[in-house]
């Protein structure tokens, strides 16, 4: 089956100051499926999804996003796609001061017209699809963090965007908060017809959601596949990924000098 | 139901604040009583003004009946052209009499109004004509010692004889 | 030896160099609110929101701390001017000083660390949740729809503030001179209506407490805004929201103070 690409990114490179954060990425994200992004901590998983959204521009190469570069765009035309688009942020990013309706209803209040019963009823229904209708009178502060998450989650679906971005969607939550989100997360993308990518390093997780997974180490792409291809991989670093084994191609210390010199052994001795 | 809470509470604050400040215009400030609709101005000149500032009050009978608006220096005749601005209740004789007075000892001057008995009034931009200057303290010192000293070298010189 | 003394001199230039950057930061920032003020005052309800925020919540303080400033201005003018017998300019000496000095500065100084440090914290907050950038990549510029409320709705309460701040002064004022201490309740009032001037007094301190809550709530606005987006940074930024208002309320009041009341009586 031919499916065609939403998003193309070509030679990607970034960097903050002197600190080269990503060097050449290539990766294609096709549309209608869950594309999952991992790599280690810090490795610059949320920086791509800031270069995708253009709230950061590249050093070199391009993120071409249904046909457009997006460094390219004026802040017109940059608002307006990000419109199609929408992100979850790690801890869900919930405005505070807003009830849980109105969390949901801010982008339709911001960008249309609509009329009360109108958004009263899309925002229900959007609630109703992540099993909060009946906490839409909560605030935030009263959420328990799964449930957070989930109320982000349909915030981000609430103008039917194209592309939903997760980064980091399943960090501190419980193991039956973390399934719901991830089912969540399959099913939202196939019932809506958008497209996902996933940025995380919950492993079994993204391998049971996701359509294709590429892995980013040291600022390139280390390796990528299906997840069967990934589980059955033979690559050192994916295995080491895919198993949390603390000894491999990435190291556990962080680069230094030698462990003796540090100490100023040696010096004491003399 | 919490939005119209706030609503009201956001308008009893800005009524308050509307009110604090009429209570500063017209209760603090007394506006309205010197406004420029319901007033006229005269001029006088005056030789030495002393220490009179603009928006001292002029008084007549201890009354405050307006405010001097200007004092300029005229190159013409060489005193002080102080420019008031009075009540439009307030009507003054032709023939009223301007000095410059001191409230109190050290206190601070002021115009002083004492009408005379001429049938017709002071109109807007008109001339007092009679003046009397401000009594400066210096002057009057100088005067004083002036005297004492000429007093006691004509004893003196008196005793001599 | 010498090191440390050239590290510190390092480190100065390193803080001059930063401030100046802050200040460039800080310049474009406040242009980039003028700019995008149109939406605030096109959805004036989200101003209405904050005035509740910023006005409402801070009258409780304005109004104590008016009434107790009124109450000593009173107490002390009448015990300085009883000396030279004078003390029924008590109620000049009073509106004088509320409506000229303390109204608006009091009033600002409160309001910087009483709704000023709130603001800061809340829009700093803001930041470190990830909700302005969570806004961001929902094209709605955060500037517009959370900074921009705040600010107008500063702007708009601080001279109400300082009205009410003088006005429960002088009734202050009254309290202690005439009910308390005797003074005449006719000379009070009428030495007061005397000696203040609507246009150079009372207009005045109605523009000078206008360019504090300018000056004071685009502080606050920025110093959230600019805030380290961490716990420390954003309780950092509080307190500098507070210090640097205060210095500014007190440096601009000397300013406009010297425009405003020179060569008038």
């Amino acid at each position: 089956m031919l499916t065609d690409t939403l998003i193309e990114i070509k030679e990607l490179s970034f960097s903050y100051g002197n600190r080269a954060i990503l060097k050449g990425i290539n990766l294609t994200v096709p549309r209608g499926k869950v594309v999952a992004i991992m790599g280690g901590s810090g490795c610059g998983k949320t920086t791509l999804l800031r270069l995708i959204g253009g709230s950061v521009t590249p050093s070199s190469g391009h993120v071409m996003l249904a046909g457009q570069a997006v460094h390219k765009l004026n802040r017109n035309d940059l608002f307006l796609m990000r419109r199609k688009i929408s992100m979850l942020f790690q801890f869900g990013a919930l405005f505070t001061d807003l009830s849980v309706f109105e969390n949901v209803a801010f982008q339709i209040r911001e960008h249309t017209n609509f009329p009360e019963s109108i958004i009263r009823d899309l925002v229900l229904m959007k609630l109703h699809a992540v099993g909060l209708r009946g906490a839409h009178n909560l605030m935030p502060a009263e959420l328990s963090g799964g449930m957070a998450r989930r109320v982000a989650l349909a915030r981000s679906i609430a103008l039917d965007p194209m592309l939903v971005m997760y980064d980091e969607p399943f960090t501190g939550l419980d193991p039956i908060s973390l399934s719901v989100i991830g089912n969540l997360i399959r099913r939202l993308t196939d019932a809506l017809g958008m497209t996902s990518i996933l940025v995380t390093h919950d492993v079994q997780e993204s391998l049971k959601i996701a359509d294709y997974i590429y892995f980013i180490s040291e600022g390139v792409i280390a390796a990528h596949g299906t997840p069967a291809e990934v589980r059955s991989s033979i690559s050192p670093f994916v295995h080491q990924f895919v198993h949390g084994e603390e000894n491999g191609p990435v190291p556990f210390h962080y680069p230094s000098g030698t462990y003796a010199g540090d100490l100023s052994l040696g010096n004491n001795f003399v | 139901m919490q939005r119209t809470m706030m609503d009201l509470w956001v308008g009893l604050f800005v009524m308050a604040g509307i009110g604090a400040l009429l209570m500063l215009a017209l209760k603090i400030g007394n506006l309205g009583t010197y406004s420029t609709a319901q007033s006229y101005t005269l001029v006088g000149n005056f030789e030495n003004i002393g220490g009179l500032k603009i928006r001292a009050p002029v008084k007549s009978a201890g009354v405050v009946v307006g405010r001097v608006l200007d004092i300029q220096f005229s190159v013409e005749t060489f005193d002080a052209v102080v420019t008031m601005q009075l009540d439009n209740r307030y009507k003054f004789p032709k023939d009223t009499f301007a000095s410059i007075l001191t409230a109190g000892l050290l206190g601070e001057q002021y115009v002083g109004l004492a009408a005379g008995g001429d049938e017709a009034p002071l109109k807007n931009g008109d001339k007092i004509m009679k003046t009397n200057s401000a009594i400066v303290l210096e002057d009057i010192i100088g005067q004083f010692l002036f005297n004492k000293a000429s007093e006691n070298s004509t004893s003196k010189s008196g005793g001599k004889e | 030896m010498s090191k440390p003394i050239i590290i510190n001199i390092q480190d100065i230039g390193h803080r001059v160099i930063e401030s100046i950057f802050r200040l460039g930061r800080a310049s474009r920032f406040f242009l980039l609110l003028l700019l995008k003020s149109g939406m605030s005052l096109r959805r004036f309800d989200l101003v209405i929101r904050e005035l509740y925020f910023t006005g409402v919540l801070s009258l409780i303080i304005i109004l104590i701390s008016g009434l107790f400033v009124g109450m000593v201005l009173g107490l002390q003018g009448y015990e300085t001017l009883q000396k030279y017998g004078a003390e029924s300019a008590i109620g000049a000496l009073v509106a004088l000083s509320l409506v000229r000095e303390l109204g608006p500065v009091v009033a600002a100084l409160l309001f910087a660390s009483r709704a000023g440090s709130a603001i800061t914290a809340e829009i700093g907050l803001m930041k470190t949740t990830e909700q302005l950038e969570a806004m961001g990549m929902m094209a709605v510029d955060p500037i517009a729809r959370v900074v921009a409320p705040r600010f107008w709705a500063g702007v708009i309460s601080m001279p109400f503030l300082a009205a009410i701040f003088s006005a429960v002064g002088v009734f202050g004022g009254y309290l202690v001179a005439v009910v308390l201490v005797g003074v005449d309740d006719g000379s009070f009032w009428s030495q007061m209506q005397s000696m203040v001037d609507f246009r150079y007094d009372i207009v005045n301190g109605i523009i000078k407490s206008c360019i504090f809550g300018v000056a004071v709530t685009a502080v606050a606005v920025f110093e959230g805004y600019d805030a380290v987006p961490t716990a420390q940074g954003v309780s950092g930024a509080t307190t500098r929201t507070v210090v640097t208002s205060s210095l500014v309320i007190l440096g601009l009041d000397f300013i406009l103070t010297s425009f405003m009341f020179r060569g008038v009586s």
